[in-house]
C-alpha cells in the first residue's frame, strides 16, 4: 500500500458524516450552557459579589489549571464514586458537563474584560439621565461588550467543537470514535484519520468564515 | 428652583466638599470657578448622584431629599430632574446622534420610538447637525460630539443643566461653537450650573459667578464684581493666574 487509498477515504465518508451530529449536539450544548454558566460567573465577577466572587476564583483557577481530560475522567469514572446517583451518567453527559465547566472559566473571564472595557464613561452618561442598571446594562453595556467578546467566544466554540474528540475515551461514539472502529477493522489507519482531519477542519473554516462576517456586522456601527 | 444646604463630600479621610449651601433660581445661569482639585467636579456629580454625598439636603423643584436618607428611587427621581453634560462627552458608542438623544426619553421617560426619534430630530435643528443623525459618535469631531451631549442632556428637560468643563477636552477649533450653543441655551434661558475655565464665557453669559476653594464656596456674585473686584485673596491670585494664561498671545 504504497499510495492513498482515496477509494476508501470517499466510502467512509458517509459513514462518518453519521456521527457528526452527535459531535456538533454536544458542542452546541456544551456552548449553550458555558456561555449561560460564564455570563453568571462574569456578572459575579464585575460587580464583585462578597464571597461569591471568592468561589468564583476558585472555580475559574481550577478549570483554566487542568487538563480537560482529566476534568472528563474524573467526572465520569470519578463523581459516580463519590455521589451514588450519579452512577448512571453516561459518557456524553459527562462530556457536556466537562466542556461546560472547563469551557465556562475561560469564557467568564472573556466576558468580564469585555464589560469593564466598556468605557466607565458612558456607564456614568446612563446613570445620569436615570437609567436603572439593568436598562444601563441591557442597552449600553452588553450590546458594546457582546462586540467585543464575540470573536473570543467564537474562538472557544470551535476550540469546543475539536474538543468533543475527547469524548471517544468515555466511549462514546461520535466521530472521532467511530473513526477509530473504522480504522481498527481496516487497518486503513493513515486515510482513517486524515479524512477525519478534514472533516473536523471543514467545519472550522466554515465557523471561521461565519465568524468574519459577525464580526464585520457587529463592527458597523463603530467604523469611523 | 434649585437648593443644596450644608452638603458634605468625602474621600476617605478627605473632605471634598465641605458645607455647600447653594440656591439657583429657574432660568438663572451660573458659572463655577476654582482652582483644580477644589470639588468642583465633585459639586456636580452629587447633584446628579453620581457620587453619594455623605451629608445635606437636595430640593430639585418638586423633590427634595435628606441625602443621606436617600433611596433608589429618590435617587431616579433626582437625575431625571438634573443632567449632565461631561467634560469627555460620554457618547454611547454604539448608537447613532439621534438614538444618543432619543434614548432617554425611550428607556426613562418611555416615549415610544417614534415620538422620541421625532424630538431628538428637533433638537439635532436646533444643535445644528440635523444632517449627522445619522452618524455613530466614532465619525463625529469632538465639537460635533460634545453637541451631541448637549442635546442629549437637552431631551431630558431637567430642571437644569450641569456642565463639567464642556470644552476642556476639545482642541481649540471645536470650542467656540460648544460655547456659542452653551450661550443660545443661556438666552433661552435653560437654567445652567457650568463649570468651566472660560472666563470670556462667564462674563458674557453668567447671572452669577461661584468661586470654589478647598471645597467651600469663597466668594459669589455677578460677574462684572467678582472679576473687577473680588473680596477674598484666593479669588485675586485664582483669577490673575487664570486670565494672565487666557489672554496670553497664542504662539
Ligand atoms: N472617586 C474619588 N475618589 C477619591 N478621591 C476623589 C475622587 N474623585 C475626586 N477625588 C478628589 O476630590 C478632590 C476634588 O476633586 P474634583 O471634584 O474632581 O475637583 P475639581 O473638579 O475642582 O478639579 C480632588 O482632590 C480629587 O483627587
Ligand atoms: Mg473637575
Amino acid at each position: 500500500m504504497d499510495v492513498l487509498d482515496i477509494d476508501y477515504m470517499l466510502g467512509l465518508l458517509p459513514v462518518l458524516l453519521r456521527y457528526l451530529p452527535l459531535t456538533l449536539e454536544m458542542a452546541a450544548a456544551g456552548m449553550v450552557l458555558a456561555l449561560v454558566l460564564a455570563c453568571l460567573l462574569a456578572v459575579i465577577r464585575v460587580l464583585a459579589i462578597p464571597g461569591l466572587n471568592a468561589a468564583t476564583l476558585l472555580f475559574i483557577s481550577f478549570f483554566r489549571g487542568t487538563p480537560l481530560l482529566v476534568q472528563l475522567f474524573l467526572f465520569y469514572y470519578g463523581l459516580p464514586q463519590l455521589l451514588a446517583f450519579l452512577t448512571q451518567i453516561n459518557g456524553i453527559t459527562a462530556t457536556i458537563m466537562g466542556l461546560t465547566l472547563h469551557f465556562s472559566a475561560y469564557m467568564a473571564e472573556s466576558i468580564r474584560a469585555a464589560i469593564v472595557g466598556v468605557d466607565r464613561s458612558q456607564t456614568e452618561a446612563a446613570l445620569s439621565i436615570g437609567m436603572t442598571n439593568g436598562q444601563l446594562m441591557r442597552r449600553i453595556v452588553l450590546p458594546q461588550a457582546t462586540r467585543v467578546a464575540v470573536p473570543t467566544l467564537m474562538n472557544y466554540f470551535i476550540d469546543m467543537i475539536k474538543a468533543t474528540s475527547l469524548a471517544f475515551t468515555l466511549g462514546v461514539t461520535e466521530l472521532m470514535g467511530a473513526t477509530q472502529k473504522e480504522a481498527a477493522g481496516s487497518f486503513l489507519y493513515f486515510e482513517a484519520f486524515i479524512t477525519v482531519a478534514l472533516m473536523y477542519w471543514g467545519i472550522v473554516e466554515l465557523l471561521a468564515w461565519l465568524q468574519r462576517r459577525l464580526e464585520k456586522r457587529l463592527g458597523e456601527a463603530y467604523r469611523r | 428652583m434649585i437648593k443644596v444646604q450644608g452638603l458634605v463630600k468625602r474621600f476617605g479621610a478627605a473632605t471634598v466638599l465641605d458645607g455647600i449651601d447653594l440656591e439657583i433660581q429657574q432660568g438663572e445661569i451660573i458659572v463655577v470657578i476654582g482652582p483644580s482639585g477644589t470639588g468642583k467636579s465633585t459639586l456636580l456629580r452629587c447633584l446628579n448622584f453620581l457620587e453619594r454625598p455623605d451629608a445635606g439636603w437636595l430640593q430639585v423643584g418638586d423633590l427634595s431629599v435628606d441625602v443621606t436618607q436617600a433611596r433608589k428611587a429618590d435617587i431616579l427621581a433626582l437625575r431625571r430632574r438634573t443632567a449632565f453634560v461631561f467634560q469627555n462627552y460620554a457618547l454611547f458608542a454604539n448608537k447613532t446622534a439621534l438614538e444618543n438623544i432619543a434614548e432617554g426619553l425611550i428607556v426613562v421617560n418611555r416615549w415610544t420610538k417614534a415620538r422620541a426619534h421625532a424630538r431628538a430630530r428637533e433638537i439635532l435643528e436646533r444643535i445644528g447637525l440635523a444632517d449627522k443623525a445619522d452618524a455613530y459618535p466614532a465619525s463625529l469631531s469632538g465639537g460635533q460630539q460634545q453637541r451631541v451631549g448637549i442635546g442629549r442632556a437637552m431631551a431630558a428637560q431637567a430642571e437644569v443643566i450641569l456642565f463639567d468643563e464642556p470644552t476642556s477636552s476639545l482642541d481649540p477649533e471645536w470650542v467656540e461653537e460648544v460655547l456659542s450653543l452653551m450661550k443660545q441655551l443661556a438666552r433661552e434661558r435653560q437654567t445652567m450650573l457650568v463649570v468651566t475655565h472660560e472666563m470670556g464665557f462667564a462674563r458674557d453669559v453668567a447671572d452669577r459667578v461661584i468661586f470654589m476653594d478647598g471645597g467651600r464656596i469663597v466668594e459669589q456674585g455677578v460677574p462684572s464684581h467678582v472679576f473687577t473686584q473680588p473680596q477674598d485673596a484666593r479669588t485675586r491670585d485664582f483669577l490673575r493666574k487664570v486670565l494672565a494664561s487666557q489672554t496670553s498671545p497664542v504662539p
